[in-house]
Protein backbone atom coordinates (compact mmCIF):
# COMPACT_ATOMS: atom_id res chain seq x y z
CA UNK A 1 0.00 0.00 0.00
CA UNK A 2 1.29 3.34 -0.68
CA UNK A 3 1.42 6.51 1.60
CA UNK A 4 -1.02 8.14 -0.68
CA UNK A 5 -3.36 5.36 -0.43
CA UNK A 6 -3.15 5.21 3.12
CA UNK A 7 -3.69 8.80 3.54
CA UNK A 8 -6.60 8.90 1.62
CA UNK A 9 -7.97 5.73 3.58
CA UNK A 10 -7.38 7.80 6.92
CA UNK A 11 -8.52 10.66 5.89
CA UNK A 12 -11.86 8.90 4.70
CA UNK A 13 -12.22 7.15 7.85
CA UNK A 14 -11.85 10.91 9.64
CA UNK A 15 -14.43 12.42 7.46
CA UNK A 16 -17.07 9.57 7.70
CA UNK A 17 -19.80 11.07 9.11
CA UNK A 18 -21.89 8.33 10.76
CA UNK A 19 -25.00 8.73 13.43
CA UNK A 20 -23.91 8.76 17.17
CA UNK A 21 -25.46 5.30 18.17
CA UNK A 22 -22.79 3.50 15.41
CA UNK A 23 -19.80 5.34 16.22
CA UNK A 24 -20.27 4.38 19.63
CA UNK A 25 -20.93 0.62 18.61
CA UNK A 26 -17.43 0.73 16.41
CA UNK A 27 -15.75 1.90 19.38
CA UNK A 28 -17.46 -0.18 22.01
CA UNK A 29 -16.59 -3.37 19.32
CA UNK A 30 -12.97 -1.99 19.03
CA UNK A 31 -11.97 -1.75 22.83
CA UNK A 32 -13.75 -5.06 22.85
CA UNK A 33 -11.60 -6.80 20.43
CA UNK A 34 -8.70 -5.07 22.24
CA UNK A 35 -8.55 -6.71 25.58
CA UNK A 36 -8.90 -9.88 24.86
CA UNK A 37 -5.59 -9.57 22.27
CA UNK A 38 -3.72 -7.65 24.71
CA UNK A 39 -4.20 -10.54 27.80
CA UNK A 40 -3.47 -13.13 24.95
CA UNK A 41 -0.19 -11.78 23.81
CA UNK A 42 0.73 -10.72 27.09
CA UNK A 43 -0.48 -14.00 28.66
CA UNK A 44 1.64 -15.95 25.91
CA UNK A 45 5.04 -13.19 25.68
CA UNK A 46 5.07 -12.94 29.27
CA UNK A 47 3.49 -15.93 31.55
CA UNK A 48 3.94 -18.77 29.15
CA UNK A 49 7.38 -18.01 26.93
CA UNK A 50 9.57 -15.46 29.21
CA UNK A 51 9.25 -16.96 32.53
CA UNK A 52 9.96 -20.41 31.23
CA UNK A 53 13.14 -18.65 29.78
CA UNK A 54 13.92 -17.48 33.05
CA UNK A 55 13.75 -20.61 34.82
CA UNK A 56 15.33 -22.41 31.75
CA UNK A 57 12.84 -24.87 30.38
CA UNK A 58 11.16 -24.80 26.93
CA UNK A 59 6.83 -23.68 27.88
CA UNK A 60 4.78 -25.19 26.02
CA UNK A 61 5.67 -26.06 22.64
CA UNK A 62 2.92 -28.00 20.67
CA UNK A 63 -0.15 -25.89 19.82
CA UNK A 64 1.04 -23.97 17.15
CA UNK A 65 4.50 -22.49 16.32
CA UNK A 66 6.45 -22.07 19.47
CA UNK A 67 3.46 -23.07 21.18
CA UNK A 68 2.11 -20.05 20.22
CA UNK A 69 -1.38 -20.76 20.16
CA UNK A 70 -1.66 -22.45 23.52
CA UNK A 71 -3.61 -19.66 24.98
CA UNK A 72 -6.00 -20.06 21.97
CA UNK A 73 -6.16 -23.91 23.01
CA UNK A 74 -6.50 -23.35 26.86
CA UNK A 75 -9.63 -20.50 26.22
CA UNK A 76 -11.59 -23.22 24.41
CA UNK A 77 -10.76 -25.88 27.19
CA UNK A 78 -12.17 -23.17 29.77
CA UNK A 79 -15.55 -22.41 27.38
CA UNK A 80 -16.26 -26.57 27.18
CA UNK A 81 -15.89 -26.71 31.22
CA UNK A 82 -18.72 -27.11 33.25
CA UNK A 83 -20.34 -24.11 34.83
CA UNK A 84 -20.14 -25.16 38.75
CA UNK A 85 -22.12 -22.78 41.40
CA UNK A 86 -21.19 -23.58 44.84
CA UNK A 87 -24.44 -24.91 47.04
CA UNK A 88 -24.16 -22.31 48.85
CA UNK A 89 -23.43 -19.36 47.14
CA UNK A 90 -25.66 -16.28 46.01
CA UNK A 91 -25.53 -17.01 42.46
CA UNK A 92 -26.21 -13.71 41.03
CA UNK A 93 -23.71 -11.80 43.18
CA UNK A 94 -21.35 -14.85 42.23
CA UNK A 95 -22.04 -14.42 38.40
CA UNK A 96 -21.93 -10.73 38.36
CA UNK A 97 -18.50 -10.27 40.16
CA UNK A 98 -16.47 -11.47 37.12
CA UNK A 99 -18.41 -8.97 34.86
CA UNK A 100 -17.92 -6.18 37.35
CA UNK A 101 -13.77 -6.92 36.95
CA UNK A 102 -14.20 -6.97 33.22
CA UNK A 103 -16.28 -3.98 33.21
CA UNK A 104 -13.77 -1.80 34.77
CA UNK A 105 -11.05 -3.08 32.61
CA UNK A 106 -12.77 -2.61 29.56
CA UNK A 107 -13.67 1.52 30.80
CA UNK A 108 -9.94 2.44 31.43
CA UNK A 109 -9.22 1.39 27.74
CA UNK A 110 -11.58 3.98 26.35
CA UNK A 111 -9.28 7.25 27.37
CA UNK A 112 -5.88 5.35 26.02
CA UNK A 113 -5.04 7.32 23.13
CA UNK A 114 -3.34 5.66 20.30
CA UNK A 115 -3.25 8.04 17.83
CA UNK A 116 -4.24 12.25 17.14
CA UNK A 117 -7.43 11.41 16.19
CA UNK A 118 -6.94 7.43 17.61
CA UNK A 119 -8.36 7.54 20.83
CA UNK A 120 -12.13 6.25 22.33
CA UNK A 121 -12.55 9.52 24.16
CA UNK A 122 -10.82 12.32 24.79
CA UNK A 123 -11.45 13.41 28.32
CA UNK A 124 -10.54 16.40 29.71
CA UNK A 125 -9.75 14.24 33.39
CA UNK A 126 -8.16 11.42 31.45
CA UNK A 127 -5.95 10.04 34.17
CA UNK A 128 -8.19 10.63 36.79
CA UNK A 129 -10.83 8.53 34.97
CA UNK A 130 -8.74 5.85 34.07
CA UNK A 131 -7.50 5.65 38.12
CA UNK A 132 -11.08 5.71 38.83
CA UNK A 133 -12.63 3.21 36.84
CA UNK A 134 -9.59 0.97 37.99
CA UNK A 135 -10.53 1.24 41.13
CA UNK A 136 -14.17 -0.40 40.77
CA UNK A 137 -12.49 -4.01 40.05
CA UNK A 138 -11.81 -4.55 43.95
CA UNK A 139 -15.67 -3.97 44.38
CA UNK A 140 -15.94 -7.35 41.66
CA UNK A 141 -13.22 -8.88 43.53
CA UNK A 142 -15.35 -8.27 47.32
CA UNK A 143 -18.55 -9.36 45.58
CA UNK A 144 -16.57 -12.71 43.92
CA UNK A 145 -15.10 -13.09 47.25
CA UNK A 146 -17.74 -12.63 49.27
CA UNK A 147 -20.49 -14.89 47.12
CA UNK A 148 -18.50 -17.76 46.64
CA UNK A 149 -19.70 -18.14 50.47
CA UNK A 150 -16.15 -20.32 51.12
CA UNK A 151 -13.81 -19.18 53.98
CA UNK A 152 -10.55 -19.37 51.67
CA UNK A 153 -13.00 -16.98 48.82
CA UNK A 154 -13.57 -15.08 51.67
CA UNK A 155 -9.83 -14.30 53.18
CA UNK A 156 -9.11 -13.89 50.03
CA UNK A 157 -11.90 -11.14 48.43
CA UNK A 158 -10.84 -9.16 52.17
CA UNK A 159 -6.69 -9.69 51.34
CA UNK A 160 -7.81 -8.26 47.88
CA UNK A 161 -9.46 -5.14 49.50
CA UNK A 162 -6.62 -4.65 52.21
CA UNK A 163 -4.03 -3.98 49.46
CA UNK A 164 -6.08 -2.46 46.49
CA UNK A 165 -7.13 -0.08 49.24
CA UNK A 166 -3.40 0.37 50.70
CA UNK A 167 -1.75 0.71 46.67
CA UNK A 168 -4.24 2.74 44.88
CA UNK A 169 -3.14 6.01 47.26
CA UNK A 170 0.60 5.48 45.93
CA UNK A 171 -1.19 4.79 42.44
CA UNK A 172 -2.93 8.44 42.44
CA UNK A 173 -0.38 10.03 44.09
CA UNK A 174 2.66 9.32 41.85
CA UNK A 175 0.60 10.40 38.95
CA UNK A 176 0.55 13.83 40.89
CA UNK A 177 3.95 14.40 39.63
CA UNK A 178 3.56 13.95 35.70
CA UNK A 179 -0.08 16.19 36.20
CA UNK A 180 1.62 18.94 37.79
CA UNK A 181 4.75 19.05 35.28
CA UNK A 182 1.72 18.69 31.92
CA UNK A 183 -0.34 21.43 33.72
CA UNK A 184 -3.05 18.86 32.55
CA UNK A 185 -5.21 15.68 33.40
CA UNK A 186 -5.96 15.24 29.81
CA UNK A 187 -4.12 12.18 28.23
CA UNK A 188 -3.72 13.39 24.85
CA UNK A 189 -1.89 16.90 26.00
CA UNK A 190 -0.09 15.04 28.44
CA UNK A 191 1.37 13.26 25.24
CA UNK A 192 1.96 16.30 23.45
CA UNK A 193 3.71 17.93 26.10
CA UNK A 194 6.25 15.60 26.27
CA UNK A 195 7.13 15.57 22.47
CA UNK A 196 7.10 19.02 22.87
CA UNK A 197 9.27 19.72 25.83
CA UNK A 198 12.65 20.68 26.46
CA UNK A 199 15.45 19.56 28.89
CA UNK A 200 17.32 22.70 29.64
CA UNK A 201 16.39 24.11 26.63
CA UNK A 202 17.06 21.25 24.26
CA UNK A 203 14.40 19.73 22.82
CA UNK A 204 16.13 16.88 21.05
CA UNK A 205 14.37 14.08 22.33
CA UNK A 206 11.62 16.30 23.95
CA UNK A 207 11.18 15.66 27.83
CA UNK A 208 9.68 12.19 28.45
CA UNK A 209 8.71 12.23 31.79
CA UNK A 210 10.28 9.20 32.79
CA UNK A 211 13.55 11.39 33.08
CA UNK A 212 11.91 13.81 35.65
CA UNK A 213 9.90 11.80 37.33
CA UNK A 214 11.62 8.54 37.82
CA UNK A 215 10.60 8.56 41.37
CA UNK A 216 7.13 8.51 39.72
CA UNK A 217 7.46 6.12 37.50
CA UNK A 218 8.97 3.30 40.02
CA UNK A 219 6.03 4.46 42.43
CA UNK A 220 3.47 3.54 39.86
CA UNK A 221 5.03 0.63 38.50
CA UNK A 222 5.44 -0.74 42.26
CA UNK A 223 1.76 0.45 42.85
CA UNK A 224 0.35 -1.26 39.75
CA UNK A 225 2.44 -5.07 40.61
CA UNK A 226 0.02 -4.64 43.69
CA UNK A 227 -2.97 -3.24 42.26
CA UNK A 228 -2.69 -6.32 39.34
CA UNK A 229 -2.45 -8.84 42.79
CA UNK A 230 0.68 -10.40 40.51
CA UNK A 231 3.89 -11.84 42.69
CA UNK A 232 5.16 -9.91 44.72
CA UNK A 233 2.18 -9.02 46.01
CA UNK A 234 -0.17 -11.76 45.34
CA UNK A 235 -1.21 -12.33 49.12
CA UNK A 236 -5.18 -12.10 47.74
CA UNK A 237 -4.61 -15.10 45.35
CA UNK A 238 -1.75 -17.09 47.08
CA UNK A 239 -2.74 -20.77 46.49
CA UNK A 240 -0.19 -22.49 48.73
CA UNK A 241 -2.06 -20.69 51.13
CA UNK A 242 -5.31 -20.04 50.69
CA UNK A 243 -5.82 -22.14 47.03
CA UNK A 244 -6.47 -19.15 45.12
CA UNK A 245 -8.50 -17.00 47.04
CA UNK A 246 -11.43 -15.34 45.63
CA UNK A 247 -11.42 -17.24 42.48
CA UNK A 248 -11.09 -20.35 44.26
CA UNK A 249 -14.66 -21.32 43.23
CA UNK A 250 -14.96 -20.28 39.27
CA UNK A 251 -14.41 -22.19 36.85
CA UNK A 252 -15.24 -22.16 33.05
CA UNK A 253 -15.60 -19.17 30.94
CA UNK A 254 -16.20 -17.26 35.00
CA UNK A 255 -12.50 -17.82 35.56
CA UNK A 256 -11.08 -17.16 31.65
CA UNK A 257 -13.24 -13.27 32.76
CA UNK A 258 -10.71 -13.06 35.84
CA UNK A 259 -7.43 -14.41 33.56
CA UNK A 260 -8.40 -11.57 30.99
CA UNK A 261 -9.38 -9.08 33.81
CA UNK A 262 -5.74 -9.30 35.37
CA UNK A 263 -3.76 -9.25 31.88
CA UNK A 264 -5.91 -7.05 30.64
CA UNK A 265 -5.48 -4.91 33.26
CA UNK A 266 -2.03 -5.50 33.33
CA UNK A 267 -1.81 -4.03 29.74
CA UNK A 268 -4.23 -1.13 30.07
CA UNK A 269 -1.30 0.02 33.15
CA UNK A 270 1.50 -0.52 30.61
CA UNK A 271 0.16 1.43 28.56
CA UNK A 272 -0.82 4.44 30.62
CA UNK A 273 2.79 4.30 32.12
CA UNK A 274 4.02 4.30 28.93
CA UNK A 275 1.60 7.49 27.60
CA UNK A 276 2.08 8.97 31.15
CA UNK A 277 6.26 8.50 31.10
CA UNK A 278 7.83 7.79 27.68
CA UNK A 279 5.82 9.97 25.39
CA UNK A 280 3.16 7.88 24.47
CA UNK A 281 2.33 7.18 20.81
CA UNK A 282 4.48 10.39 19.91
CA UNK A 283 7.75 10.78 18.83
CA UNK A 284 9.86 13.81 19.99
CA UNK A 285 10.14 14.89 16.00
CA UNK A 286 8.03 16.11 13.09
CA UNK A 287 4.55 17.45 13.15
CA UNK A 288 1.90 15.96 15.75
CA UNK A 289 -1.31 16.33 13.70
CA UNK A 290 0.41 14.70 10.82
CA UNK A 291 -2.28 11.92 9.52
CA UNK A 292 0.81 9.31 9.90
CA UNK A 293 0.82 8.98 13.55
CA UNK A 294 -3.00 7.83 13.43
CA UNK A 295 -1.00 4.70 11.83
CA UNK A 296 2.13 4.74 13.28
CA UNK A 297 1.21 6.18 16.97
CA UNK A 298 -0.44 2.23 17.78
CA UNK A 299 2.66 0.82 16.93
CA UNK A 300 4.81 3.12 18.42
CA UNK A 301 2.85 2.93 22.01
CA UNK A 302 2.76 -0.55 21.41
CA UNK A 303 6.36 -1.30 21.75
CA UNK A 304 6.38 1.36 24.71
CA UNK A 305 3.89 -0.47 26.50
CA UNK A 306 5.74 -3.85 25.90
CA UNK A 307 8.82 -2.44 27.06
CA UNK A 308 6.92 -1.43 30.46
CA UNK A 309 5.22 -4.67 30.61
CA UNK A 310 8.26 -6.80 30.36
CA UNK A 311 9.49 -4.37 34.14
CA UNK A 312 6.05 -5.37 35.67
CA UNK A 313 6.88 -8.99 34.39
CA UNK A 314 10.47 -9.35 34.95
CA UNK A 315 9.36 -8.50 38.97
CA UNK A 316 6.49 -10.76 38.61
CA UNK A 317 9.10 -13.82 38.00
CA UNK A 318 11.93 -12.90 40.29
CA UNK A 319 10.96 -11.84 43.71
CA UNK A 320 9.00 -13.78 46.60
CA UNK A 321 5.76 -13.40 48.05
CA UNK A 322 5.82 -10.34 50.90
CA UNK A 323 4.18 -10.73 54.22
CA UNK A 324 1.04 -8.90 54.84
CA UNK A 325 2.62 -6.76 57.10
CA UNK A 326 5.56 -6.44 54.78
CA UNK A 327 3.08 -5.58 52.19
CA UNK A 328 1.37 -2.41 54.12
CA UNK A 329 4.70 -1.12 55.97
CA UNK A 330 5.95 -1.12 52.29
CA UNK A 331 2.64 0.97 50.82
CA UNK A 332 1.74 3.34 54.25
CA UNK A 333 5.35 4.11 55.66
CA UNK A 334 7.56 4.27 52.34
CA UNK A 335 5.48 4.99 49.50
CA UNK A 336 3.13 7.07 50.41
CA UNK A 337 5.52 9.38 52.00
CA UNK A 338 8.13 9.09 48.93
CA UNK A 339 5.47 10.01 46.45
CA UNK A 340 4.60 13.16 48.88
CA UNK A 341 8.29 14.15 48.32
CA UNK A 342 8.13 13.33 44.56
CA UNK A 343 4.66 16.13 44.78
CA UNK A 344 6.22 18.82 46.81
CA UNK A 345 9.86 18.59 44.75
CA UNK A 346 7.70 18.79 41.77
CA UNK A 347 5.51 21.53 42.23
CA UNK A 348 8.88 23.59 43.77
CA UNK A 349 10.60 22.66 40.58
CA UNK A 350 7.70 23.66 38.48
CA UNK A 351 7.35 27.09 40.18
CA UNK A 352 10.73 27.72 40.32
CA UNK A 353 11.79 27.32 36.78
CA UNK B 1 -32.58 18.79 25.37
CA UNK B 2 -34.57 15.66 24.82
CA UNK B 3 -31.97 13.20 24.65
CA UNK B 4 -30.64 14.74 27.88
CA UNK B 5 -34.23 14.64 29.58
CA UNK B 6 -35.02 10.95 28.29
CA UNK B 7 -31.45 10.37 29.72
CA UNK B 8 -32.23 11.77 32.89
CA UNK B 9 -35.41 9.81 33.41
CA UNK B 10 -33.71 6.22 33.28
CA UNK B 11 -31.11 7.24 35.46
CA UNK B 12 -33.54 8.82 37.82
CA UNK B 13 -35.81 5.76 37.45
CA UNK B 14 -33.28 3.02 38.22
CA UNK B 15 -31.66 5.22 41.22
CA UNK B 16 -35.26 5.59 42.79
CA UNK B 17 -35.72 1.36 42.41
CA UNK B 18 -32.31 0.77 43.47
CA UNK B 19 -32.44 3.12 46.45
CA UNK B 20 -36.34 1.61 47.38
CA UNK B 21 -34.00 -1.92 47.13
CA UNK B 22 -31.07 -0.43 49.58
CA UNK B 23 -33.75 -0.32 52.15
CA UNK B 24 -35.72 -3.31 51.56
CA UNK B 25 -33.34 -5.79 50.77
CA UNK B 26 -32.59 -8.38 54.16
CA UNK B 27 -29.23 -9.00 53.11
CA UNK B 28 -27.05 -6.29 54.12
CA UNK B 29 -24.46 -7.44 51.26
CA UNK B 30 -26.68 -7.01 48.92
CA UNK B 31 -28.07 -3.30 50.10
CA UNK B 32 -24.67 -2.17 49.75
CA UNK B 33 -24.10 -3.22 46.00
CA UNK B 34 -27.55 -2.08 45.37
CA UNK B 35 -26.01 1.64 47.62
CA UNK B 36 -23.70 0.89 44.11
CA UNK B 37 -26.03 1.62 41.91
CA UNK B 38 -27.56 4.35 43.52
CA UNK B 39 -24.12 6.24 43.68
CA UNK B 40 -22.66 5.29 39.76
CA UNK B 41 -26.25 7.16 38.92
CA UNK B 42 -25.78 9.94 41.07
CA UNK B 43 -22.16 10.00 38.85
CA UNK B 44 -24.26 9.63 35.82
CA UNK B 45 -26.19 13.07 36.33
CA UNK B 46 -23.06 14.63 37.44
CA UNK B 47 -22.00 13.54 33.50
CA UNK B 48 -25.44 14.59 32.25
CA UNK B 49 -24.89 18.20 33.33
CA UNK B 50 -21.80 18.30 32.45
CA UNK B 51 -19.32 18.17 35.53
CA UNK B 52 -17.37 15.66 34.54
CA UNK B 53 -14.82 16.34 37.75
CA UNK B 54 -17.50 16.12 40.04
CA UNK B 55 -18.60 12.80 38.19
CA UNK B 56 -15.09 11.07 38.48
CA UNK B 57 -14.67 11.60 41.53
CA UNK B 58 -18.04 10.31 42.84
CA UNK B 59 -17.11 7.26 41.17
CA UNK B 60 -13.17 7.09 42.76
CA UNK B 61 -14.56 8.19 46.18
CA UNK B 62 -17.75 6.76 46.94
CA UNK B 63 -17.76 3.35 44.94
CA UNK B 64 -14.08 2.64 44.74
CA UNK B 65 -13.35 3.25 48.40
CA UNK B 66 -16.57 4.41 50.61
CA UNK B 67 -18.43 1.16 49.13
CA UNK B 68 -15.39 -0.98 49.83
CA UNK B 69 -15.15 -0.06 53.29
CA UNK B 70 -18.69 -0.72 53.63
CA UNK B 71 -18.21 -4.33 52.42
CA UNK B 72 -15.15 -4.43 53.99
CA UNK B 73 -16.17 -3.91 57.28
CA UNK B 74 -19.81 -6.00 56.99
CA UNK B 75 -17.26 -9.35 55.85
CA UNK B 76 -15.10 -8.75 58.80
CA UNK B 77 -17.92 -8.76 61.01
CA UNK B 78 -19.95 -11.07 59.58
CA UNK B 79 -18.67 -14.23 58.42
CA UNK B 80 -20.94 -16.87 59.09
CA UNK B 81 -22.43 -17.31 55.74
CA UNK B 82 -26.16 -18.58 56.60
CA UNK B 83 -26.83 -16.09 59.33
CA UNK B 84 -29.70 -14.59 58.06
CA UNK B 85 -30.28 -12.18 60.74
CA UNK B 86 -32.84 -9.37 60.17
CA UNK B 87 -31.29 -6.01 59.29
CA UNK B 88 -34.76 -4.12 60.97
CA UNK B 89 -34.46 -3.06 64.30
CA UNK B 90 -35.91 -1.06 66.77
CA UNK B 91 -34.80 2.26 66.05
CA UNK B 92 -36.79 2.20 63.09
CA UNK B 93 -39.44 5.39 64.30
CA UNK B 94 -36.96 7.92 64.93
CA UNK B 95 -34.50 6.77 61.82
CA UNK B 96 -38.05 7.23 59.69
CA UNK B 97 -37.90 10.52 61.79
CA UNK B 98 -35.00 11.65 61.13
CA UNK B 99 -34.46 10.22 57.37
CA UNK B 100 -37.74 12.56 57.09
CA UNK B 101 -36.49 15.78 58.40
CA UNK B 102 -33.12 15.34 56.32
CA UNK B 103 -36.00 14.89 52.94
CA UNK B 104 -37.46 18.40 54.57
CA UNK B 105 -34.47 20.43 54.99
CA UNK B 106 -32.84 19.38 51.77
CA UNK B 107 -36.33 19.93 50.09
CA UNK B 108 -36.29 23.51 51.10
CA UNK B 109 -32.87 24.43 51.04
CA UNK B 110 -33.08 22.99 47.03
CA UNK B 111 -36.53 24.93 46.04
CA UNK B 112 -35.63 28.04 48.18
CA UNK B 113 -31.83 28.43 46.23
CA UNK B 114 -32.36 26.37 42.49
CA UNK B 115 -36.51 27.24 42.56
CA UNK B 116 -36.53 28.84 39.30
CA UNK B 117 -33.21 28.21 37.84
CA UNK B 118 -32.62 26.49 34.61
CA UNK B 119 -30.34 24.77 32.90
CA UNK B 120 -28.39 26.54 29.68
CA UNK B 121 -29.60 25.42 26.52
CA UNK B 122 -26.07 24.94 25.28
CA UNK B 123 -24.18 22.93 28.12
CA UNK B 124 -20.34 22.81 27.90
CA UNK B 125 -18.57 20.58 30.20
CA UNK B 126 -16.38 22.20 33.04
CA UNK B 127 -12.91 21.54 32.48
CA UNK B 128 -10.91 20.73 35.41
CA UNK B 129 -9.16 23.82 35.52
CA UNK B 130 -12.06 25.96 36.20
CA UNK B 131 -13.02 23.88 38.88
CA UNK B 132 -9.77 24.12 40.66
CA UNK B 133 -9.62 27.99 39.93
CA UNK B 134 -12.64 28.32 41.68
CA UNK B 135 -11.78 25.45 44.42
CA UNK B 136 -8.98 27.97 45.39
CA UNK B 137 -9.77 31.51 44.96
CA UNK B 138 -13.72 32.20 45.54
CA UNK B 139 -14.09 28.94 47.96
CA UNK B 140 -10.89 28.54 49.77
CA UNK B 141 -12.25 29.19 53.11
CA UNK B 142 -14.59 26.10 53.29
CA UNK B 143 -11.90 24.30 51.15
CA UNK B 144 -9.38 24.85 54.10
CA UNK B 145 -12.30 24.43 56.79
CA UNK B 146 -13.05 20.75 55.49
CA UNK B 147 -9.19 19.81 55.28
CA UNK B 148 -8.91 20.80 58.86
CA UNK B 149 -11.73 18.87 59.44
CA UNK B 150 -11.01 15.95 58.30
CA UNK B 151 -7.60 15.77 59.22
CA UNK B 152 -9.22 15.96 62.74
CA UNK B 153 -10.83 13.45 61.86
CA UNK B 154 -8.34 11.20 61.01
CA UNK B 155 -6.16 11.90 64.39
CA UNK B 156 -9.30 11.64 66.29
CA UNK B 157 -10.27 7.82 64.76
CA UNK B 158 -6.07 6.79 65.40
CA UNK B 159 -6.47 8.08 68.85
CA UNK B 160 -9.74 5.76 69.51
CA UNK B 161 -8.15 3.05 68.12
CA UNK B 162 -4.83 3.26 69.76
CA UNK B 163 -6.77 3.38 72.77
CA UNK B 164 -8.47 0.66 72.04
CA UNK B 165 -5.11 -1.11 71.24
CA UNK B 166 -3.73 -0.44 75.07
CA UNK B 167 -6.90 -2.13 76.37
Amino acid sequence: MTPAFLQSLTGAVLALEVPYWVSSAIKLGLVALVIPTAALMLGYVFLLKMMSFMQSRLGPMEAGPYGSLQLLADGVKFLQKEDIFPEKADRTVFALAPLVVLISTFLIYVVIPAGPDAVVAQLDVGIFYALAVSSLSVVGILMAGWASANKYALMGGLRAAGQLIAYELPLVLAVMGVVIQAGTLDLQKIVTAQAHGEIFGWGGIGNPFILTQFVGFFIFLVAVQAELTQPPFDMPVAESEIVGGYQVEYTGFRFLFFFMGEFGTAFAFAALAAVMFLGGWALPWGDLTHWGFNIAGPVILLIKTLAVATLIFWFRFTYPRLREDQLQRLAWKFLIPLSLVNIVVTGIFKVAL
Amino acid sequence: MIAEHVAFGIIAAVMIAAAFRVVTTRDIVHAALYLVIVLAGVAALFLLVGAEFAGITQVLIYIGAVIVLFLFGIMLTRSDFDDDEETDHKHKFPATLTAALLLAVMIVALVDRFGNDKLPNNLTPQTTAQVSDELFSQFIVPFEAVSVLLLAALIGAIVIARREEGG
